[in-house]
């Protein structure tokens, strides 16, 4: 049997953040809002609309071939920002090893945006891990049901205006209050020695 | 248990325990009863976060659980206790509490850990504040995970309850 070498060659580092920043800037300049620059983290921060047509330039150009989508996640600027929410995608290139943060801002009456599941599979959890914490309805995604909380759970935990410890007992999700209520019930059968 | 006297008639080895040599032992159902369930505890496998960990340490060669006759089981209907190692969530009640059901009578409740017994740092939407809420817990083991030695003297806390049950095998308790 004959053996072949295989001998795996990094390339050189790819772009820099900011050339990363322009380069978007130049495809879409009307999507581009800002581009922050936070200890050398490069963030471009887009319109929702044409976020699909985004994130497939980053993936699909052979110069930048973003392909791997390390993390897809929200933040909730209640009261901070003028536009509630902010969908973030953190994104790395395996050929390039360079990578940047997109930031697509969602309003707080219309919490929709596309899906990147068409580009990433990957995206799939992540979107629903992101609808179950914020309410941040996905259009085109496969299954958007939630995915870490009950599933007849009421609300959005990781929004700012949820209350911490959660709802009243007598609000909380029935599962719970349930058992609780049974587990009175069952009391007198158990042992008190 | 051969005992080794030159007394012929029958002798108290301990409180409410007395020997007649060479075989007979005279004693209460109580005492034997609790003896052989103090000594034969059987918890279910059943780990909730980090402290299921520290509970496998303890089951493990170096602490041993298995010299106090604790032997963990992999179904609850052959088990007599439920450890509660780790965080309950919300979400997890519905099955801590299917576990303990059936789990059959007698049946006894360890909460290990402080999320176990009071929720810990987890003050939170999604963590239950105290397993207590619907488990009837016998002993509370506190700890962040607890020692090994802390968990062993927990179990040693319940063989200590159980020894002092009384009429719980019968049918008028």
């Amino acid at each position: 049997m004959a053996v072949t070498e295989v001998r795996l060659t990094l390339q050189p580092l790819g772009l820099a953040p900011n050339d990363i920043a322009e380069k978007i800037k130049e495809k879409f300049p009307t999507q581009v809002l800002e581009v922050v620059d936070f200890r050398d983290q490069v963030s471009v921060i887009v319109k929702k609309e044409q976020i699909v047509a985004i994130l497939k330039f980053l993936h699909d150009d052979p110069l930048l071939s973003l392909d791997h989508l390390q993390d897809l996640t929200a933040v909730d600027y209640m009261k901070k920002k003028e536009i509630r929410f902010e969908v973030v995608y953190n994104l790395y290139s395996t050929r390039h090893r360079h990578r940047i943060r997109i930031r697509a801002q969602v309003p707080e009456n219309d919490p929709k945006i596309d899906s990147a599941v068409v580009i990433w599979a990957g995206a799939d959890w992540h979107e629903r891990e992101c609808y179950d914490m914020f309410g941040i309805t996905f259009a085109g995604h496969p299954d958007l049901r939630r995915i870490l909380m009950p599933e007849d759970w009421e609300g959005f935990p990781l929004r700012k205006d949820y209350p911490l410890k959660g709802p009243e007992f007598d609000k909380d999700w029935t599962g719970f209050t349930d058992v609780v209520k049974r587990s009175k019930e069952l009391k007198e059968f158990e042992w008190e020695g | 248990m051969l005992i080794e006297t030159s007394a012929t008639g029958l002798v108290e080895v301990e409180k409410g325990v007395k020997v007649l040599p060479p075989n007979l032992i005279v004693t209460t159902l109580d005492k034997v009863i609790n003896w052989g369930r103090l000594s034969s505890i059987w918890p279910t496998t059943f780990g909730l976060a980090c402290c299921a960990i520290e509970m496998m340490a303890v089951g493990a060669s170096h602490y041993d659980f298995d010299r106090f006759g604790i032997i963990f089981r992999g179904s609850p209907r052959q088990a007599d206790c439920v450890i509660v190692a780790g965080t309950v969530t919300k979400k997890m009640v519905p099955v801590v509490r299917r576990v303990y059901d059936q789990i059959p009578e007698p049946r006894y409740v360890v909460a290990m850990g402080s999320c176990a017994c009071t929720g810990g740092v987890f003050k939170t939407y999604s963590t239950v504040q105290g397993c207590d809420s619907f488990l009837p817990v016998d002993v509370f083991v506190p700890g962040c995970p607890p020692r090994p030695e802390t968990l062993l003297e927990g179990m040693m806390m319940l063989q200590e309850k159980i020894r002092k049950e009384r009429a719980r095998w019968s049918p008028w308790r």
